[in-house]
């Protein structure tokens, strides 16, 4: 590691070491890179379209964000998750300016989605059996050799192994699941690591590529997903009355961690600050969110403690906001019993009301916007807000992207199994 | 890259389930006597399958809801999860359980296979395979099959039912998913980032669809139970159902609420070899040379596959690494339970230990397709 020009050892209010942002990378259904991700977002344009990668007759739901602009023939959900967080991750590194290429000098932090075998695959094994199929027949064919390449492509931590192969990661890959909070718990565990002093730069990602026929019907199947399908733009409304469920999204967010006193050291540009994290589980239910909204309050609570912050330093939140009933009043009512009266004039948004869920990236993918929102000085809106929830009194920055000093950002993630995750970042200390 | 304590860690609740039965009595006894194994050769033929005993359901995931709504796996972590805690004493105490912070180590859940037969049948000449693909699906999958199936429901039952309001986190990536587990928890306490960790993992065996992508890649044994470090004839994984979950903490902690210390888990580390020939042996050789010379009544758990070249890699690593210490294979024990292998053999480990069978103990593991991992600990 090179020299601190710096003698100044900079620590937070806890005497640990500040963890900079000093690349971040997006891609989404809106297009690849910040400034396309940006211009979209700002302009209140939705990504959310008719799926048309695989028939969608019969299905309650025909609509997604699907990344369709990175493939020309058929792929895999891995090979598209492993697509895209490379993309935002070259997008990232580069901008960080931390290493030559393929030699990351840290550890990665990823958020993938589940794998298993698809059904384009079983299907090519299964057409080499006589007679009706079965998992015997797929495990005879399989004893061939003929079909090896398929383990590699199915094993749960293949995406990440290829991406630390691709970056040249130092250490044990991380592959993680906290479900629709992966994104944030990736960061948070490039946050940990840093502070304990193990690695000087993590490299953390959320993707998700997994919108394919059987995905989609499983939440459909829990009655998860918005069904208006007519106009597809309009599904995702957040913290509208008429919301119905959540639109599945696709993408990737990258970020590059950096202990501050090296990102100074080597001259780099500091973007932001992850200042605090919190996490707390919930034992309520497997799907649903405890009534009382507690644990969701207690990481909201937690990450500003973490920071060293009060409710009152916060500029804006960057909602969870999925757009299905149950979350959309849980989320509001927590920020409430968080931020009291001065919830009904702080704004907060959900960037899913353009991008869709982007579930396993989602927690990533709006941590690069939040900066970004930093950044510019401009919130971007919760689109499809024509109909309010008289319920929820909060300013969602309707419909328009409204310029705003924002300074520290509160990002929310709640996931099925009682996941809940909350980041506050913030922008460069102006003092270095 | 290792991580050694700053702050002292030590194991203070065990729970395991194999095809030994569960606890800690039952795999002392194991461990002492060398075996047997009990492998299941024809329910999976031509794969030996370590089955897993059978449990009484009842004594941890009380209620049935709770047992429906899960798949074998997550049933069998939940289970050992609740040993681990009534091990360590947690179970009636509700602050700890609410501080308590998860890591699980993770695979996902099994297909309904009857319904993936019918319909890859049924696919079978058909002129829209999308639009029959969809209805069957939408008509066949039930619907909370998908909640037994997510990668993070082990946790989230775990929460549900043993009440840990405590965040958590799951590891997934086969074998190193539970090498990273146990060295995050580790650093975490050791460094001050937690006092209180539950963290383990759990694997069902008694599946083709976990058989199917494993023997895509080649890695299954075929025929009959051979031990981990004598399948030169064919060599190749034979599986286990297996969970294991260690309660770590700080020996502060511990002391301070007067916890039942089994042993401490001084270091743990990882590494990714980029895969050749030799790189496993190098890598391991690095990892347990890390932790110093190993004294005289010192055993090495190993979490080997039994799988061509890399077996041999390992047993080489721990004969130059830490040649006083007697190898015992987890995989002769209770077969290879993947994600779980690791947690398994830090927990046998453990076992070992606290029975005084051995005053210190390496772990150690190389994935089937990647990854490395050790682990030392001491007696308390």
């Amino acid at each position: 590691m090179s020299k601190h020009r710096d003698a100044k050892i900079h620590r937070d209010k806890m005497g640990r070491p500040l963890v900079a942002v000093t690349g971040l990378g997006v891609v989404t259904s809106l297009g690849q890179g910040k400034d396309a991700n940006w211009q979209a977002l700002t302009a209140g344009k939705s990504g959310i379209h008719r799926i048309d990668r695989f028939p969608t007759e019969g299905l309650r739901t025909s609509i997604g964000g699907t990344v369709d602009f990175l493939f020309d023939g058929s792929f895999t959900a891995p090979q598209l998750s492993e697509k895209l967080a490379t993309l935002a991750a070259e997008e990232a590194v580069t901008q960080s300016g931390i290493s030559a290429d393929g030699d990351f000098p840290g550890e990665l932090f990823m958020a993938v989605p589940p794998v298993e075998m698809e059904w384009p695959q079983k299907q090519e094994i299964a057409g080499t059996i006589e007679g009706d199929v079965d998992y015997d027949g797929l495990l005879r064919a399989a004893a061939t050799g003929k079909f090896r390449a398929m383990h590699e492509l199915f094993v749960f931590g293949g995406v990440a192994d290829h991406i630390a192969d691709r970056f040249g990661t130092k250490g044990s890959p991380i592959s993680l699941s906290t479900a629709c909070s992966s994104g944030a718990t990736a960061i948070q565990m490039g946050v940990e690591a840093i502070r304990r002093g193990e690695t000087e730069a993590a490299l953390c990602i959320g993707t998700d590529g997994s919108i394919h026929a059987e995905a989609l019907i499983r939440f459909s199947l829990l009655s998860a997903l918005s069904t208006q399908n007519d106009p597809p733009e309009g599904a995702a409304k957040p913290f509208s009355k008429n919301r119905d469920g959540f639109v599945m999204g696709e993408g990737a967010g990258a970020l590059v961690l950096e202990d501050y006193d090296h990102a100074l050291a080597r001259g780099a540009t500091i973007l932001g600050i992850v200042a605090g994290c919190g996490e707390r589980g919930d034992g309520f239910h497997r799907t649903r969110s405890s009534p009382d909204g507690k644990p969701a309050i207690l990481a909201m609570q937690d990450a500003l403690a973490d920071a060293g912050l009060t409710p009152d330093d916060v500029d804006y939140i960057n909602a969870h906001g999925t757009s299905t009933p149950e979350n959309d009043k849980m989320e509001a009512m927590s920020c409430a019993a968080v931020f009291g009266e001065r919830m009904a004039k702080l704004p907060i948004s959900s960037n899913k009301s353009m991008i869709g869920h982007t579930l396993t990236a989602a927690g990533a993918v709006e941590a690069v916007i939040s900066f970004l929102t930093i950044a510019n000085g401009t919130i971007p809106p919760t689109i499809n807000y024509n109909n309010p929830d008289p319920a929820l009194a909060i300013d969602v920055v309707p419909n328009k992207a409204r310029k705003a000093k924002v300074r520290t950002v509160l990002s929310n993630s709640f996931g099925f199994g009682g996941q809940n995750t909350c980041l506050v970042l913030t922008a460069p200390p102006e003092a270095a | 890259m290792t991580t050694t304590s700053r702050r002292e860690v030590v194991i203070t609740g065990i729970g395991i389930a194999s095809s030994l039965g569960e606890g800690v009595e039952a795999h002392a006894a194991a461990l002492a006597a060398g075996g047997p194994a009990i492998v299941d050769t024809e329910s999976f033929k031509p794969y030996p399958v370590h089955m897993l005993a059978a449990l009484e359901l009842d004594k941890q995931i009380p209620k049935k809801s709770d047992q429906r709504q899960m798949e074998p796996w997550q049933r069998l972590g939940v289970y050992a999860a609740g040993l681990a805690l009534d091990s360590a004493g947690l179970k009636e105490d509700a602050e700890a359980r609410s501080a308590l912070q998860v890591i699980v180590a993770a695979g996902g859940g099994e297909r309904d296979h009857a319904v993936d037969s019918a319909i890859l049948t049924g696919l079978r000449g058909m002129n829209e395979p999308g639009a029959f693909l969809n209805e069957r699906l939408m008509g066949d999958l039930r619907p909370t099959l998908f909640l037994a199936q997510l990668s993070n429901l082990l946790a989230g039952n775990i929460g549900i039912v043993h009440g840990i309001t405590g965040p958590s986190r799951t590891f997934m990536g086969e074998e190193q998913a539970g090498v990273d587990a146990i060295r995050t928890a580790q650093a975490r306490i050791a460094s001050g980032q937690s006092d209180l960790m539950l963290v383990g993992g759990a694997y069902s065996a008694e599946r083709r669809d976990m058989l199917l992508l494993l023997e895509l890649g080649g890695y299954l044994r075929h025929g009959t139970f051979a031990p981990v470090f004598a399948r030169d004839d064919e060599p190749g994984l034979i599986t286990g159902s297996a969970g294991a979950f260690l309660v770590l903490e700080s020996a502060e902690s511990a002391a301070a609420r007067g916890a039942k210390v089994y042993a401490k888990l001084k270091a743990a580390g990882a590494a990714r070899s980029r895969r050749a020939p030799g790189t496993v042996e190098s890598a391991l050789t690095k990892l347990v040379g890390s932790f110093g010379a190993t004294g005289a009544d010192a055993i090495a758990v190993s979490a080997a596959t039994g799988c061509a070249g890399i077996t041999a890699e390992e047993a080489a690593a721990l004969k130059a690494a830490a040649p006083s210490a007697k190898r015992i294979a987890t995989g002769d024990l209770v077969g290879h339970g993947v994600e779980a292998a690791f947690p398994v053999s830090v927990a046998l480990a453990a076992i070992a230990l606290s029975t005084g069978q051995a005053k210190e103990a390496i772990v150690t593991g190389a994935g089937h397709w990647r990854g490395e991992g050790a682990a030392h600990l001491a007696q308390a």
